[in-house]
């Protein structure tokens, strides 16, 4: 898991703790909790595990065991720009694979990892359902249908070009 | 206010939307919708209007569901019939103000067809000879109403079912609901009917209603479509099945990869709380219920209803043994009543337009619609809704408009990683629950794949396999470990390395796994392998026995090549794109693949200029000239 330094596990600690005073001490909200928690800090860092543990009365353990069973609770963080590559049926029939190596090899990471900078991290996602435009890739919350291995180089230059307009 | 009354104010608001003189333009902005840029057609939409002062409203829609001629616009103007416009650019956009609203040329060369229906009747664009074969029954609001705004449901007939459930007996309901012959349409295909009977019967207390929104098959995308185009729908058949069970409070279990439909499900509940139809004491009734939406955190498995209803308890989604059933005991060991999504947005159909009608849809034992998300190598891809009975063939051919490119049909695959995969001699099977599992498929959730030549049947079995072994919870040694060795074979052969008893072992392992596993996940996982090794064992021996892949695509068993015949001398495309410089020029001028250093990524077939076509892939590797076999 990440390690935060001194001042910022002090800072997430009062963030966590804003969160969960909105919560009843319900062990059936830990699944909502979790997802509040990683949608404020992109993942869930081990302090968070702590918190919430100690807040619904539950071990930290037991906490970890749920969040580790689901696949959108991360322990690192998400990159500035998360790319998902999504690996649905109809993606994969249609080269889907292809465009996952290529997005491998242009950021020289592999799936589940984030490039030194952290500006971007590596994917994949379980279908989401725009299988006419497929193979479908998604950056933050932008869809580029159509892809294909030649046009990640593409998709990038357009990435830095926005963030640069900003 | 009483439900007359909601319903008149729905009425006149809806009437006013197109019959005061003044033009409507409908955009679809759903999920897919979005992906193909509809929301820049909109903007560019709203600057040409506020341009030339041209005076139209404009809704938001959810989408039709034609996935290839998304994003699509629908132009209402007086004295014309509704028109609908394909592949709309924000390029087009001027030309359609101008040329049709405020000039009188309905742009046909833009058009795909009119819409007709629509107004409570199922809609369909006459001049697509999909409309003779489709029944826009569960989708019958999708891309013409403004999902966020629930007096549009409202006035084309919304609510009708609920109020007359408030009027009707518990026993009445279900008795309405079981004549139907409604089955689930979660894939499993039980009578609803008779599960509903068995929860209002059991004595637990306090009831439960769950809608399992958790679409997890990769491919299908049916509910997505629906929650994001007709929340209210579902919402409705949630209630009413609330009501008859005397149950106060509802969940709806939503994947979290839907955040537009997860959004839209929460306007949709407070819209409907908003009008009373919802929320305490629903239209005065006395009857109150609550409906929240749970979102799902990324595991398949919770698409199980038993594991769906453990992760609302804040759980790992480990499915359990039944009995008990979960209408006995489920959500918190309490009677439970989980349906899927279609299945809910069924409910209001058999209520309002009678049980009669809806069992005068379909065959004896599958009655009704059955909605597929139709996608892969078909030209038409997208949601398609027909009356059950109707065959693959007019699925696949009439609506789908047959395979792409020209290309030739392989087989076709419903069922998502539970399903099987059939050839082309099952293309004649009408689509009901019973006749695809007699051909060894099922109809699952309504996920429809179409392949082509170049698809390969042992890696549609090995990606399909590699899902279930991500997803399997683990629970069941038989599922964890014997899904996890069946595609150490299947990724063995696929490499080349496999051996001439893998065949029969994978059918070994696979009945055991069967049989040695609790859910159906488990249960199922080996269908695909086993439906490919049926009907395409000839291209599982190819793999094994001559190393050689059919479809061209396993990467170990395929070779890129460039032929010298056909290589243009000056042109350098392949080079420039090569990642791993395996590519260089032969004295003679032509490109020159390195096979040592090729990684097989495809970059140099997908550019070489159509008018060379000098790329080509060769299996096995020993065909490429002058290549020593390994």
């Amino acid at each position: 898991m990440a390690v935060p330094s001194k001042d910022e596990e002090k800072q997430i600690t009062e963030s966590i703790r804003e969160i969960l005073s909105r919560y009843d001490k319900d062990k059936g909200r830990l699944i909502p909790i979790l997802q509040e928690v990683q949608q404020a800090f992109g993942y869930l860092p081990r302090i968070a595990i702590q918190e919430v543990a100690s807040h619904l009365r539950m071990t930290d353990v037991r906490v970890f065991g749920v969040a580790s069973f689901y696949n959108h609770f991360r322990f690192i963080p998400l990159g500035k720009h998360p790319i998902q590559m999504c690996m649905g049926t109809a993606c994969h029939m249609v080269g889907g694979g292809l465009v996952l190596e290529a997005l491998e090899r242009t950021l020289d990471i592999k799936v589940g990892g984030i490039t030194e900078d952290r500006e971007f991290s590596l994917d994949r996602v379980a279908c989401i359902g725009c299988c006419g435009l497929a193979p479908v890739m998604v950056i933050g919350e932008k869809i580029y249908p159509k892809m294909s291995p030649t046009k990640v180089d593409e998709a990038f230059v357009n990435l830095k070009m926005e963030a640069e307009e900003d | 206010m009483t439900f007359e009354e909601i319903k008149r104010e729905a009425l006149a608001r809806w009437e006013h939307i197109e019959q005061d003189g003044i033009p409507v333009i409908r955009v679809g902005t759903a999920t897919s919708d979005r992906a193909s840029g509809a929301l820049e057609v909109v903007e560019e939409f709203e600057k040409e209007l506020a341009r030339l002062n041209v005076e139209t409203k404009i809704i938001q829609t959810g989408s039709i569901g034609f996935c290839n001629y998304e994003p699509m616009v629908i132009i209402s103007k007086p004295d014309y019939p509704r028109i609908c416009y394909n592949n709309v650019t924000p390029d087009m956009v001027p030309r359609l103000v101008e040329g049709f609203l405020l000039e009188d040329d309905p742009c046909m060369e833009f058009a795909l067809g009119t819409l007709e229906g629509g107004d409570g009747t199922p809609p369909h664009i006459p001049e697509l000879p999909r409309s003779e074969h489709e029944l826009r029954l569960l989708l019958r609001n999708c891309g013409f109403i403004d999902p966020e705004n629930i007096h549009h449901y409202i006035a084309l007939g919304g609510y009708n079912a609920l109020a007359r459930s408030l009027e009707m007996s518990p026993d009445e309901i279900v008795e309405e609901v079981k004549k139907s012959g409604l089955r689930g349409r979660g894939g499993a295909g039980f009578p609803t009917g008779q599960k509903l009977e068995s929860c209002l019967k059991a004595r637990g207390r306090p009831k439960y209603v769950v809608c399992n929104a958790d679409e997890g098959d990769p491919g299908a995308f049916m509910d997505r479509v629906i929650l994001e185009s007709d929340p209210q729908a579902v919402l409705e058949g949630m209630i009413i099945v609330a009501y008859a069970l005397n149950s106060h409070k509802g969940y709806i279990y939503t994947r979290m990869e839907y955040p537009l439909a997860v959004e839209r499900l929460k306007t949709a509940i407070e819209n409907a709380k908003g009008l009373g139809l919802l929320g305490d004491n629903i239209l005065g009734s006395g009857f109150s219920l609550e409906i929240e939406v749970f979102q799902g955190a990324g595991a398949f498995i919770c698409g199980e209803s038993s594991a769906l209803m453990y992760s609302i308890e804040g759980k790992r989604g480990f499915p359990r043994v039944r009995p008990p059933q979960s209408i006995e005991s489920g959500l918190w060991q309490k009677p439970t009543q989980l349906n899927n999504v279609k299945t809910f947005a069924s409910i209001p159909v058999v209520i309002d337009q009678g049980s009669e009608y809806f069992s005068s849809i379909g065959t004896d034992t599958s009655k009704g619609t059955a909605v597929f998300a139709l996608a892969g190598k078909v030209e038409n891809v997208g949601l398609v809704e027909v009356p059950m009975g109707t065959t693959l063939n007019t699925v696949i051919t009439e609506i789908g408009g047959g395979v792409k490119g020209g290309k030739h049909f392989k087989g076709v695959q419903t069922g998502g990683p539970s399903g099987g995969c059939l050839p082309e001699q099952f293309l004649d099977t009408p689509i009901d629950f019973d006749s695809l599992k007699e051909a060894g498929a099922m109809m699952g959730s309504g996920g429809m794949i179409v392949m082509d030549e170049e698809n390969c049947m042992v890696d549609a079995a090995r990606f399909f396999l590699d899902f279930t072994v991500k997803e399997s919870c683990g629970k069941c040694s038989m599922c964890r470990l014997g899904t996890k060795q069946m595609l150490s074979i299947l990724e063995d052969i696929v490499r080349g390395d496999g051996q001439p008893e893998d065949i029969e072992q994978l059918v070994g392992l696979g009945e055991d796994i069967k049989i040695g596993s609790l859910c159906g996940l488990g249960k199922s996982a080996p269908n695909p392998v086993m439906t490919t090794i049926r009907y395409f064992r000839e291209e599982y021996e190819a793999h094994i026995l001559e190393k050689r892949c059919p479809a061209l695509v396993c990467r170990e068993l395929i070779a890129y090549y460039i032929d010298p015949e056909k290589c243009y001398r000056g042109c350098e495309h392949c080079v420039v794109v090569c990642p791993s410089e395996a590519i260089t020029q032969h004295p003679k001028r032509f490109k020159v693949v390195d096979q040592t250093k090729c990684i097989k990524c495809g970059n140099c077939l997908e550019v070489c200029p159509p008018e060379y076509n000098a790329v080509v892939k060769l299996s096995p590797i020993s065909k490429v000239p002058g290549q020593v076999e390994k």
